[in-house]
Order: C-alpha cells, then sequence, then structure tokens
C-alpha cells in the first residue's frame, strides 16, 4: 500500500502535473462570485427540506425521519406528472399537489397516533416509512430511477454580470426558494392560521380549549412540510437523478441545520441553511488549493473532499458547545418556561 | 414393510447424491444489488445467468449452482460476504466485484483460501501489480488502461490542456493517473469530489469553467454519471468545453442523460456492436432474454468471466481440486471472448485493444453506442513489472 502511495506521487510529479496557470485578479473574484452563488443555491434548496422539518419537529414535536422519504416523493411525482403532461411547469404544480396530499394522508393514517408517545416510538415508526417508501417506489417505477429533462429555456446559462454565466435553471431555484421564504414568513408571522400555529406550538391544551380544531391545525403543518420536502425534491431532481433514497443522505444535511439554526426556528433555518450551502461549497472549491500550498499535490487531492465533507459537522459540533439551543431558537422564553415546568 | 424401509433409504440416499462435495461446481458472485448502483449488479447477474444458458447450466459435466452476494457497495460488507462464501459456502470460484475499493478489501479473503477470484470490472493498480496473484484473474481491465487510450485519443484530437475531474475513491485516483500517463497537452487542474455522496458537482464545473481549460476529462460510473452531464449541459459547458469520458456513459445510464450524452465520447475494451459471432449471440440474446434492457460492458465482462470459469473446469474435467491445472487453463484464454480475442500478461490482467465509443440514434430511433475507431491495439496495464509473477 505504501508503495502504491508513493507510485501515485510519484507519477504525479513526473507527468504534466503543472500549476494552475497565473490568472489575473478578475478572473479569480468572477470565480468566487460564481462559487458563492453556488453555495447560496445549494443553500436555499436545503433551506426548503430544513424548513418543512423544523416546522413539524418544533411545533408538533415529531421527529420525522421520512422527510427524505416526502423529497424523494416530489421527485418521483414530478417526473411522472412531467412525463404525462409534457410541461414542466404544470407537471411540478401537481408534483407539489400531490405531495401535499400524500403528506395528509400520511399525517391522518400514521404519524397522527404517535403525538403523544417518546422520541425514540417516533424514529422507529418514521424509519420504518422509509423502508415502506422505498420499497414502494422499487414496485411502481422500478430500480432504475427516471430522468427530468428541462425545457429548453431553462437549459441555457445566462449572463448575470459580464463575464459570469451562470446555469439558469439554478437561477430559478434561488428565486424559487426566495419567494417560498418570504411567503413563510408572512404566512406563519402575519396571518390567522400562522398565529394558531405559534399558539399551538406554545401550548396545546389551551388552545384546544378556547375551541380551535388543533387536530386539523397538525394536519395542515404536515401537509405544509411535506409540499417544502416535495418542492426540494422536484427541483433538485433535473440536476440530479431521481432514485430510490436520494433523501437520506440529504435528510442528515437538514437536520444538521435545524440543529445550528435552532429546532423551529423558520428563520433559523434560513439563515443556518445558507450558511451550511456556502461553506460546504466553499470548502470544496477553495480548501485544495489550500491544502496544496502545504501538502504535496496528490496528498491534497485526496485530503480535500474528505475535510471539506467534514467542515459542516464541525460548525455543528462547536454550535452545539457554545449555544446547544442553536442560533436563533424558535423561542427562547418558551423554551426555558417549558424546561422549567418538566422538572417539577 | 422392511421393502419400504430401504426404498426410502435409497431414495434418501440417491436425493442426497448432488449434495456431495464436488458433485456440483460451486460460483460466489459477489456485486452490488441494493442501492443506487443495484442496476450495475443486475447487468452483470443476468449477463452471468445467460453465459450459464449458454453454457447449458453446465461446466464440465456437472451442475453448476451460483451464490449471489449483495455488497451494497460498502468494502466492509464485501469482504464479509466474500469470507462467507468462502468459509462457509465453500465456493470454487468468486466472481463479480464492480467497485474498485471493495475488491481491495475482499482480496486476501479468497486469496488466502486458495479460491479463484475472477474480477468482472474492478481494476485497482495494486490488483495488476504487487497485490497481483495465481488465483486471480480479470476478465475486465486494469483501471488506468481505458483512460490511457482516452489520453491517447485525446493527443491524435490535438487537444492541448484539459481539466479532470472524479470521484476520491481507488478507482477514479487510478482514472486520472491513467490520462495523465498517455496525454501529452497541460493538465491545468485536478478536482476529486466525495464519493459515493457527492452529487452536485456545481463548485467543481465553475473551476474548470474558470480555468481555461481546453477539454475536461471525466470518469463518473453508474447514476453519478448521470448528474455530471446533467450538470454539464446545463451549466452550458457542453457547447464550450469539449468532454472526453470513461465509464461515464453506458447503456444504463444513456437512457437517462439522453440527448447530453449525445457526442460525448468515451474509450471502452467492449461495445455492443462489435462485430464477432460471440458477441452477436450475447447481445441478441441478452436482449430477447430482458426485453427492454441492453447489455453493458459490466455485463459483457461478468459473460466472459462465467466463459473463463468454464474453460477451467472442462479443462480439469469437472476435479475443481486440481488448482494448478486450471490456473493454466485460465491462463491460455481457451474461449471465445465477446470483446474478441485477448491474451493475459502475466499478472492475469488482459492485453487487449481498447476502442473509442460515441452515442448515436440507432436504426429504432433510440440512442446507442458504437465503435467509431480502435484507439490502441493490444494494451497491456504499466504495472505489470511490479507483479511477481513471471
Amino acid at each position: 500500500m505504501v508503495r502504491s502511495v508513493s507510485n501515485h506521487v510519484a507519477r504525479s510529479i513526473l507527468s504534466c502535473d503543472t500549476p494552475q496557470p497565473e490568472h489575473d485578479l478578475r478572473t479569480r473574484m468572477l470565480l468566487v462570485v460564481e462559487q458563492f452563488l453556488n453555495g447560496l443555491q445549494f443553500g436555499l434548496l436545503l433551506f426548503l427540506l430544513a424548513a418543512g422539518l423544523t416546522l413539524v419537529f418544533g411545533i408538533m414535536d415529531l421527529v420525522n425521519l421520512a422527510h427524505g422519504s416526502l423529497y424523494m416523493m416530489g421527485a418521483y411525482f414530478a417526473a411522472t406528472f412531467v412525463a404525462w403532461t409534457g410541461n414542466f411547469l404544470l407537471g411540478a404544480v401537481l408534483a407539489l399537489a400531490a405531495t401535499l396530499l400524500l403528506g395528509i394522508v400520511l399525517e391522518f393514517t400514521t404519524l397522527r397516533h404517535l403525538y403523544g408517545r417518546d422520541h425514540l416510538d417516533h424514529v422507529l415508526a418514521t424509519f420504518g416509512l422509509i423502508l415502506f417508501f422505498n420499497e414502494a417506489v422499487r414496485l411502481i417505477w422500478g430500480p432504475a430511477g427516471l430522468a427530468l429533462p428541462l425545457p429548453a429555456w431553462l437549459t441555457v446559462p445566462v449572463a448575470i454580470l459580464p463575464g459570469i454565466y451562470y446555469p439558469a435553471y439554478r437561477l430559478a431555484i434561488i428565486v424559487v426558494a426566495l419567494v417560498v421564504a418570504l411567503l413563510l414568513y408572512l404566512g406563519v408571522m402575519r396571518t390567522r392560521v400562522g398565529m394558531l400555529i405559534r399558539a399551538g406550538a406554545s401550548n396545546r391544551e389551551m388552545i384546544g380549549a378556547l375551541g380551535i380544531n388543533i387536530k386539523l391545525l397538525y394536519t395542515l403543518v404536515f401537509g405544509l412540510g411535506a409540499a417544502l420536502a416535495g418542492l426540494a425534491g422536484l427541483m433538485q431532481a433535473p440536476i440530479l437523478t431521481v432514485q430510490i433514497g436520494m433523501g437520506e443522505n440529504i435528510l442528515i444535511l437538514a437536520f444538521v441545520i435545524i440543529v445550528i439554526g435552532g429546532i423551529g426556528s423558520i428563520r433559523g433555518a434560513f439563515l443556518a441553511a445558507i450558511f451550511v450551502g456556502i461553506i460546504d461549497t466553499m470548502g470544496r472549491a477553495f480548501l485544495p488549493n489550500l491544502l496544496r500550498q502545504m501538502l504535496s499535490s496528490a496528498a491534497a487531492s485526496t485530503a480535500a473532499p474528505a475535510l471539506s465533507s467534514m467542515l459542516i459537522y464541525l460548525v455543528m459540533a462547536i454550535v452545539l458547545v457554545v449555544r446547544p439551543e442553536g442560533l436563533f431558537p424558535a423561542n427562547r422564553r418558551f423554551i426555558r418556561k417549558r424546561a422549567a415546568t418538566c422538572s417539577y | 414393510m422392511r421393502t419400504a424401509f430401504w426404498l426410502a433409504g435409497a431414495t434418501a440416499l440417491a436425493l442426497a447424491g448432488p449434495a456431495y462435495a464436488g458433485e456440483t461446481i460451486k460460483i460466489g458472485f459477489v456485486s452490488t444489488f441494493s442501492g443506487p448502483t443495484a442496476v450495475i449488479g443486475n447487468d452483470m447477474r443476468n449477463s452471468f445467468e445467460l453465459a450459464l444458458d449458454h453454457l447449458g447450466r453446465k461446466m464440465g459435466g456437472k451442475p453448476v449452482e451460483v451464490i449471489y452476494e449483495d455488497d451494497g457497495q460498502k468494502p466492509d460488507v464485501g469482504k464479509q460476504k466474500t469470507e462467507k462464501l468462502v468459509q462457509s459456502d465453500h465456493v470454487d470460484f468468486i466472481a463479480g466485484y464492480i467497485w474498485s475499493n471493495v475488491l481491495l478489501a475482499s482480496l486476501k479473503s479468497a486469496v488466502d483460501s486458495q479460491t479463484f477470484l475472477i474480477s468482472a470490472n474492478a481494476g485497482p493498480s495494486q490488483l495488476a501489480g504487487e497485490l497481483c496473484s495465481p488465483y486471480v484473474f480479470s476478465t475486465s481491465w486494469q483501471n488506468d488502461q481505458t483512460p490511457q487510450a482516452m489520453g491517447l485519443y485525446m493527443n491524435q484530437k490535438g487537444v492541448k490542456s484539459v481539466f479532470l475531474i472524479g470521484p476520491n475513491y481507488a478507482a477514479g485516483k487510478d482514472m486520472l493517473a491513467g490520462v495523465k500517463s498517455t496525454f501529452k497537452g497541460k493538465v491545468v487542474g485536478e478536482e476529486y469530489t466525495v464519493w459515493p455522496s457527492q452529487l452536485d458537482f456545481s463548485a467543481e464545473l465553475s473551476k474548470a469553467r474558470a480555468s481555461g481549460a481546453e477539454s475536461v476529462f471525466v470518469f463518473y460510473p453508474g447514476a453519478a454519471g448521470v448528474q455530471f452531464l446533467n450538470q454539464y449541459t446545463q451549466a452550458g459547458l457542453k457547447q464550450q468545453i469539449p468532454l472526453y469520458t470513461a465509464f461515464t456513459i453506458d447503456e444504463l445510464s444513456l437512457p437517462l442523460q439522453k440527448e447530453n450524452a449525445l457526442g460525448v465520447p468515451g474509450a471502452q475494451e467492449w461495445v455492443n456492436d462489435l462485430p464477432n459471432e460471440q458477441n452477436k449471440r450475447f447481445v441478441a440474446d441478452y436482449r430477447k432474454k430482458y426485453p427492454n434492457l441492453r447489455p453493458t460492458f459490466y455485463g459483457a465482462q461478468s459473460y466472459d468471466a462465467a466463459q473463463l470459469i468454464n474453460s477451467a473446469v472442462v479443462a480439469v474435467g469437472g476435479d475443481t481440486s486440481k488448482k494448478d491445472a486450471m490456473k493454466a487453463a485460465m491462463e491460455k484464454v481457451n474461449f471465445e471472448s465477446v470483446r474478441g480475442s485477448f491474451k493475459y500478461g502475466n499478472n492475469h490482467i488482459p492485453i487487449q485493444n481498447f476502442y473509442l465509443q460515441d452515442v448515436v440514434k440507432d436504426a429504432d430511433g433510440q440512442l446507442s453506442l458504437k465503435t467509431v475507431a480502435t484507439i490502441i491495439k493490444d494494451s497491456q496495464d504499466s504495472f505489470h513489472d511490479k507483479c511477481p509473477m513471471k
């Protein structure tokens, strides 16, 4: 093994692995801007997934591991409906409606029975749902995966600044996610339903005693969370492929985000998602070159991807040590109060 | 009453007969049958089964039993499954192995027990060099060979500079090293991505564009190849920078890559339209037995693995305890390979031709792969000097 590693080193030194050509400052700046956009786009996509998760976790106190499955279902629905209708936007809207409906059905049939229970029961039941959805997809769509092709107007690169070309579709993701974030903020903070949701999170019994149908409210919140996951899935689908288990890796990132952002906080999820997206992308983009200053080229090329994928978890660990409740906890006063009641 | 007793005893003995050691040829087959890359494992199993059909499901007059094991694309699982096949199933041969890291983890268990291992895909450089073994044969290639052929083709096209992108694992490193060893132009950048979890290549694509390279070379097997090509096209790079590939476009990924793959060249030792008779039979019968599916190079190599095992078993008349004689038989390559004829080097890695493949629309209007040219004849891997076997 040692010999073979040194072979690789020797080979890359002997062959034409010359240092990158010197670019002028402008090209470098443009690259940084482009990488920043890449990070922003990735972060906003993660936000859509994390927002649903944090709503369900924070407001309904339900740990939903099957959130990634809803993301996958969104992608599969979109691929199917787009193929049926032949129209990308129409297919996407139908897929969104289908995921919303699926979320409501899921809450009604399964998750409703878990509310009063321990978190471990949630984990067990929703892990079962992951297996169920993976097998269901295998039965319905087969094991090979699907493609979701983009319409021509979304496949062209757009010049956002002179010299910076950016894929139109990734720009569209940024715009859609920002609009959704704004609507979500307005919906939760400025509408009556939003007020009820926040009230339900504070005191379930009290809001029930005041004559509000809390069950219906929870069903709606879960449906909304499912639709957000579905939206993330269907928007990610044309970039990746639609395949079984596609929601499992990305769900881990969504959990990291709600831990960093503070459980139950949409604002926290938004900021933490963008933070994580940018750290991840910038790490991948600039860490290899940084390491090459210190290590041999071959060692740096090997170490950089490993290190950059660890960055996010390092950040999470630091946040957990410094502020265990997350950077922007939903309602700090309330969390303390609840902790106090629990200790009786 | 007594007769009935004897009759029952005789029947029991007769039924138990085939289970005696050595009465069947036992083959273990380790590949990926779960997760996103299960389609590759399925193709390998389909082709291996087809080969057994063609052989009448017998080798050297004895029935063949195949035990398929799923490695889940994980080295530790692959190692466990290999140990199970060797120690509790006592197989005569182990074949399969898509992934270089899985094979490297499993290698010792097979070799230590003196069980023949036939790699039907993975070809890490270590296997061709210092870790070569009399008990290991390959029906594929050494990882560096295919990208080396691609590097030669890029020289022919007069490409001056390249940006390399590949996954950060054993095969990814071999592949990029392979291109570098033959490509005469300048390598302006080299990026490794986290394997297999990283599916978004936006950061790498931005760097490739900013590097000003005249071409991009990638290695992304399985679904990652679909994702890479999608993103390459969406970023507008397909019109901007010509893309060269190894193991990124095949019959499994093509239905998902669609037009994104049109005109993207790849190097391969087997293409579905190679004009030899055994290949025509393989491709035609595969498409008949598995409607709507097309065989890939993974399948072709698995088909050859079954033929190679058969040639060894036939040479010893079914007596699989004669290991030296079986080894000698396999070294002769005494069967008709679907890629055309090849020889074995001292390290049991094929010395073979590599072809240039292109994506075209075929007669049915479907996208398919087509042989365009022979890039290199009788290519031998560059690690055979390090193999102590002579």
